[in-house]
């Protein structure tokens, strides 16, 4: 860390940065030559529009992870969105109740391919401690989810920490995969055409 | 509320543009609801003339779950009603249990108890205050101000481990002595937050903007608050003193001296200022119960927990080493401690006001009915009085000020 | 003067007869138990009475004892006296084939989703209610759930093995 002094008050630069390796291709001048799905995946993983799909307590953590303590909106995520028609990633942040098991399957139907789900939190992921007549016991008795967040609520380094996973699979993911036999067939066993 | 169950498109009077009011849905998933409810809407253009709330969303069975579990573990039901203040619910449960089971807490634990369910009170109006900022379009309060949520998270996280649901405390007391860092960041709070809850005021407070969206909507008289059954800062702000830390003070709360802000005419604009004047209030009596817990020296400084063997887990040096302990260790953790017959309600005050916990104990090892008296669901019900004749702009409003917590609607 | 609990049992029982009131004091909490039939003048007038002056509804509950034959389903109101700070609970008793018991929302507008609530979870059906819809659970349920006879957990879900968690039967 290098200190400065400016206008009178001690400044500190933070200049122990990181840089990240760019994805494998052939440089030249003015040009950089790559496979299309390194350069869409990059694109998308580091500008996800996530839908905070916030039902209850991890709602707050949610909350706590995207105000400046731990800052959500460093890896991309500034654009919270609450219209499934403009958003990537649907994070479904506590627990989903029998009732509300139809508005979280329309919301998800409404979105448009490509489309991630992350389901934060031990009610979302499994019924949580609620094991009651009226709780869907794991959202993925409704949608198909994509990265599952343990935790009750889950630490805000623990959503970022799937947050990232999320932005894995986005990156690696195949160009041709929404349109695949497979992933037609997982949409089928969820009813979704 | 509306007279009929489920009445859609109203006829308008003679001489409107429209022949019937437009039904706009708002929720369950909605920005603007802070939590899952829904709002059905009949609209004359922008004003509202009647709406229609379902409710049910989040409903997770909390009071048949509480009939399955020992009194310990009810506690992290109870953690989830209001869960931007969990400390509270579960120091109101901590002591309907001790009043059932007749346990009277020492001093020093009434003291760290008051400590803790203040913090709580600031950190839920912390939330309600900033997002009603938020949805009247101000972003900075909220980002600013929670900032020193975070500090009192990392108080909790010293008692108990962790930051939201905390379940913290035990039946009879704590489950650890507050450890110097704790000590040192409740300090650091003290010292800090004033600056800030005076720079988030500076900002709402007198701003010109906020006050035109916030006065004169949302407004309930006195007497129809009372009806509704309302309690809390909301009854407050309409003009009803209504205190149940000094009706019928817990928790030594009677040692302390503070006052109940109050308002006159129960609008969104009185209600963020009412909120403001306790998160004030609150301040202070943190600072006395700080002073009467520095007070104790010695061997009176160790205290954090009522002598119950039956109720409260004994450590783990005496059960390894005496008989009784080990027998006490293991009849807790197997849950086989019969809980004594009798009925009780005890209510606290909540951050969003009186939370009641009935208990009906049958001498079996689980209570037999518990019930919470929920201050949300209570006074949800007059949200249509509440928003009738004001604009849809204004309702968004009243809905983020009467502080609606999901899981306290629904238990 | 302040309100005692034997100046609200001389009332009461002056006014309804002593015969039908039962008395009990938990907690320093007075209950009183009364036939259903009377429960809207009771509240009525705990209500109108300048002594008494029970204006405030604190809550209404409801508590299934299925062992009570002919009175299984109680329904509890408390109220409270803000200018005395005296709180009271009034409890009726009704069968579980006929649960008709007569609404309070005349009274106490807030008492609307109370006992929305209340028929929800058990099945007292509030005669007079304006608007008595399920609230908190699926409108398509067709039974009562925190009666006692039925269980916490959805019987119709198959991924979780009740003998795995410890819900073999033995332990209730």
């Amino acid at each position: 860390m290098s200190d400065l002094i400016y206008q009178g008050r001690p400044v500190r630069f933070n200049s122990n940065i990181k840089t990240v390796e760019p994805p494998p291709g052939v440089e030249g001048e003015g040009f950089f030559m790559t496979k299309l799905n390194e350069v869409v995946g990059l694109g998308r993983k580091n500008s996800l529009w996530p839908l905070p799909f916030a039902t209850s307590c991890c709602g707050i953590e949610f909350m706590a992870t995207m105000a400046s303590h731990y800052d959500l909106a460093r890896f991309g995520a500034e654009r919270v969105g609450f219209s499934p028609r403009q958003c990537d990633l649907i994070m479904v942040m506590g627990t989903i109740a029998k009732k509300m098991g139809p508005v979280l399957r329309q919301v998800y139907l409404q979105m448009a391919e490509p489309r991630w789900v992350m389901a934060v939190g031990a009610c979302a992921s499994s019924g949580g401690i609620f094991d009651t007549y009226s709780v869907l016991q794991g959202i993925d008795q409704v949608i198909p989810v994509d990265v599952y967040v343990p935790g009750c609520p889950p630490r805000p380094e623990a959503i970022i920490d799937g947050f990232l996973k999320i932005q894995d699979l986005v990156a690696n993911e195949s160009l041709r995969r929404r349109n695949g036999p497979q992933y037609q067939a997982l949409l089928a066993e969820y009813g979704i055409q | 509320m509306s007279e009929q169950s489920v009445v859609h498109h109203l006829p308008l009077p003679e001489g409107s543009i429209q022949k019937q009011t437009t039904t706009i849905n708002l929720g369950p998933t909605h920005p603007a609801t802070h939590g899952v409810f829904q709002n059905v809407l009949e609209l004359d253009g922008e004003v509202i003339v009647n709406t229609e709330q379902t409710v049910g969303y989040i409903h997770r069975a909390f009071e048949k779950l509480a009939e399955r579990r020992p009194l310990y573990q009810v506690t992290p039901i109870t953690d989830r009603l209001n869960y931007c203040s969990s400390p509270l619910n579960n120091m109101g449960w901590h002591m309907t249990a001790e009043k059932l089971l007749g346990i009277q807490t020492p001093k020093r634990v009434d003291y760290l108890r008051v400590i803790i369910m203040e913090l709580a009170r600031i950190s839920d109006h912390l939330i309600c205050n900033s997002i009603v900022g938020v949805d009247t379009g101000a972003f900075t309060g909220f980002l600013y101000v929670m900032q020193y949520r975070e500090l009192i998270y990392e108080i909790y996280e010293e008692v108990c481990g962790s930051r939201l649901t905390t379940n913290i405390g035990r039946i009879g007391g704590f489950e650890r002595n507050f450890n110097d860092t704790a000590f040192q960041k409740l300090e650091k709070f003290l010292k800090e937050y004033p600056g800030v809850q005076q720079e988030f005021e500076n900002l709402f407070n007198r701003n010109r903007i906020f006050m035109e969206r916030t006065q004169g909507s949302g407004a309930i008289s006195a007497e129809r608050a009372l009806a509704y059954s309302f309690t809390g800062p909301n009854l407050r702000a309409a003009g009803v003193d209504y205190d149940v830390r000094v009706a019928k003070p817990y928790s030594s709360y009677e040692d302390f001296e503070f006052d109940i802000p109050v308002g006159t005419t129960g609008d969104n604009y009185d209600r963020f200022m009412v909120r403001n004047q306790e998160m004030w209030q609150s301040m202070r009596i943190i600072e006395q119960a700080y002073r009467k817990v520095q007070d104790f020296k010695g061997a009176e400084a160790e205290v954090f927990h009522a002598d119950v063997p039956e109720y409260y887990l004994p450590e783990k040096k005496d059960v390894y080493t005496k008989m009784e302990a080990l027998i006490w260790h293991f009849k807790i953790i197997m849950g086989e401690i019969d809980i004594p017959k009798g009925e009780v309600y005890h209510s606290i005050e909540a951050a969003n006001g009186e939370l009641g916990f009935y208990l009906i104990s049958d001498g079996g090892r689980t209570p037999y009915r518990l019930h919470f008296r929920r201050p949300c669901f209570i006074y949800y019900q007059a949200y249509p009085e509440l928003t009738r004749g004001g604009m849809l702009s204004d309702a968004i409003v009243t809905m983020s000020s009467l502080n609606l917590i999901a899981g306290e609607l629904d238990a | 003067m302040a309100l005692s609990h034997e100046r609200i049992q001389q009332k009461l029982a002056e006014k309804f007869g002593q015969e039908n009131l039962q008395w009990e004091e938990q907690f320093g909490l007075l209950s009183v138990t009364a036939p259903k039939e009377m429960n809207l003048k009771i509240l009525q007038f705990l209500f109108d009475d300048e002594e008494m002056a029970f204006r405030f509804l604190t809550d209404i509950c409801a508590v299934h004892y299925p062992e009570n034959n002919g009175a299984e389903l109680a329904v509890v109101y408390h109220l409270h006296n803000l200018v005395e700070n005296v709180r009271l609970r009034l409890k009726v008793f009704a069968p579980v084939e006929k649960p008709d018991v007569f609404t309070a929302t005349n009274i106490f507008p807030g008492a609307n989703w109370m006992e929305r609530e209340t028929y929800d979870f058990f099945g007292v059906n509030f005669v007079g209610h304006p608007n008595l819809r399920r609230i908190l659970n699926v409108d398509e349920m067709d039974y009562f759930p925190l009666r006692k006879e039925f269980p916490l957990e959805d019987q119709t879900r198959i991924d979780k093995d009740d003998e795995m968690f410890g819900r073999g039967g033995s332990f209730n």
